[in-house]
């Protein structure tokens, strides 16, 4: 078995949640490669979909901007933005919502916004861009972030985007039609919400991972499932795949003057 | 109806202080040369209404030229924050600035009731978000069809909307084509529109015909900067320039750095500079 980095196998076990059937809105980073694996090895027909309008794009390297030249090149079409959001995500054509996260809690609600108080931000973030509606309007949401207690905290400062409010039935109360937050994959293990509370609980610690490492970087009470697996190592073409990716990247983007 | 103009001349009749104003462009096709020559006039006490702000609105903020801004994403896409309007959000540096936040379905649909007409935009969205609580701008309206509530913001009608085009034709015709993102919907919004394009044909013969047009007499300005959206980029001239707003993180994180680079690549120069940026892009 090959050697691998916990952000490696955060990116292939989100990349393994993806198929060919899937209609994807894409954010950018994490998911943007954990969509384009999936799409290089097990999910060839996939369709990614980044917030610029472009349907059907398949990169060669991973897009530095949610509007790289690449993704309008290699799309099967490319539409204006307000027809992106009106038709496409509004519309209910997206069955999947791929978001990272600055702040999560555990009901799967996310801050991309300000760290403090929104008017006096102690640290003001970029903000929602595409993300409040995503969330609401996509069949369902997968979120990936890396484990950290400031990132994965019990309370967080600002609603971007709607994951399960304060659980268990809440969404419905708003109104929303759709599932929300189903899958959460970190560095450290998967974790999917529980039926009725909606709290994320962890179903599979990745390979070496364990309940404590799991904990130390959680900032509420970690809950794990009753049979509790372990997620299977990537494979060698997963790894490569995910490497070449990556070093394409960095030579494309380094190499622009 | 379009005149060609020098860029100076195009900024000049058509950006004044206290304007509301979009430099639109969604990653591609976005006007830094037209954003240069405006932080060159000094204009000031502007409302700069943009989805994502990113590096030109950065450096007009950081010039101290905005009292107010209109957006949806704040960041420097896929490179980090924009540490120049954090600098005025947080500390006041240069200036305070109002900040008046949304999301992109928002803004996208904001400016297409503008060109719609529409007093308003009406959409499902903000359900659960904290926004609605902290712009008094997000309210609701009940479908009198089916009770749906939705939400419903003003539509955007900038005083001028800037876009960088591919190409424009003799009589001032304009093309865009790739990722066309909101420049159709910010310029038929706006009472006056300035464009750059990096060249002049003769016409638009033999294109596509569903190609995105924007006919001469919808513009009041057409200047041609070659490069003009650099380090955007303009599909099929010359590709994004990464690298550069990589760089941008750095040189925003400091007040004098920022000064000097803005002195030495916007202040002393002109919009002839930018040629030479995209040269071998």
């Amino acid at each position: 078995m090959a050697d691998f980095t916990p952000t490696e196998m955060m990116t292939i076990t989100a990349a393994r949640a993806l198929t060919s059937d899937d209609v994807c809105f894409v954010g950018i980073g994490a998911p943007s490669a954990a969509c384009n694996v999936a799409r290089l090895t097990h999910a060839p027909d996939i369709t990614l979909i980044y917030e610029s309008g472009t349907i059907g794009t398949a990169p060669e390297v991973l897009p530095l901007s949610i509007g790289d030249g690449e993704l309008c090149e290699t799309a099967l079409c490319t539409v204006a933005v307000p027809e992106m959001f009106r038709y496409w995500l509004q519309g209910g054509r997206i069955s999947i919502g791929f978001l990272g996260a600055a702040q999560l809690d555990k009901f799967g609600n996310i801050n991309t916004t300000v760290i403090g108080d929104y008017h006096h931000p102690k640290v003001r973030l970029p903000g929602g861009g595409g993300a409040p509606e995503i969330a609401t309007s996509c069949g369902e949401i997968y979120i990936t972030l890396k484990q950290a207690t400031r990132s994965m905290v019990e309370k967080i400062d600002f609603y971007t985007s709607f994951g399960h409010g304060d659980g268990g039935d809440h969404r419905q109360r708003l109104g929303i039609t759709t599932k929300g937050p189903t899958l959460l994959i970190t560095d450290l293990a998967i974790w999917k919400p529980d039926p009725v509370t909606k709290e994320f609980t962890v179903v599979s610690l990745h390979p070496g991972v364990t309940r404590e490492m799991v904990q130390e970087t959680c900032g509420w009470t970690v809950k794990y499932a009753d049979n509790l697996e372990e997620t299977p190592a990537p494979t060698a073409l997963e790894l490569s795949t995910l490497r070449d990716l990556h070093a394409r990247t960095a030579a494309a983007h380094a190499g622009s003057k | 109806m379009a005149e060609f103009l020098s860029l100076k001349d195009a900024v000049a009749r058509n950006l004044f202080d206290g304007d509301t104003v979009a430099f639109e462009g969604f990653t591609h096709l976005i006007p830094h040369a037209a954003a240069h020559e405006a932080i060159r006039q000094g204009i000031k006490d502007l409302t700069l209404v943009r989805m994502t702000p990113d590096i030109i609105y950065d450096q007009m903020i950081g010039m101290g030229m905005a009292r107010k801004v209109v957006f949806s994403y704040a960041g420097n896409p896929g490179v980090g924050l924009l540490r120049r309007m954090r600098d005025a959000i947080e500390n006041q540096f240069p200036r305070a600035i109002e900040t008046v936040e949304h999301s992109h379905s928002a803004m996208a649909q904001a400016y297409e009731a503008g060109a719609a007409g529409l007093p308003l935009a009406v959409f499902r969205g903000y359900k659960g978000a904290d926004l609605p609580k902290v712009n008094p701008d997000i309210k609701s309206v009940t479908c009198p069809f089916t009770g749906e509530q939705l939400a419903a913001i003003p539509s955007h009608r900038p005083d001028v909307t800037f876009i960088h085009a591919q190409k424009a034709s003799a009589k001032g015709d304009v093309l865009i084509e790739g990722i066309i993102g909101v420049q159709k919907e910010a310029a038929l919004a706006a009472k006056r529109v300035v464009v750059t394009v990096e060249e002049v044909v003769p016409d638009f013969k033999g294109l596509h015909p569903n190609l995105c047009i924007l006919p001469h007499w919808t513009i009041d300005a057409v200047a041609v900067v070659k490069g003009g959206a650099h380090p955007s980029y303009t599909h099929g001239y010359y590709a994004r320039d990464n690298k550069t707003y990589l760089e941008w993180d750095k040189i925003s994180s400091d007040r004098e750095l920022f000064a000097a680079w803005m002195k030495q690549n916007v202040l002393d120069v002109g919009p002839d500079v930018f040629a030479g940026r995209v040269e071998g892009l």
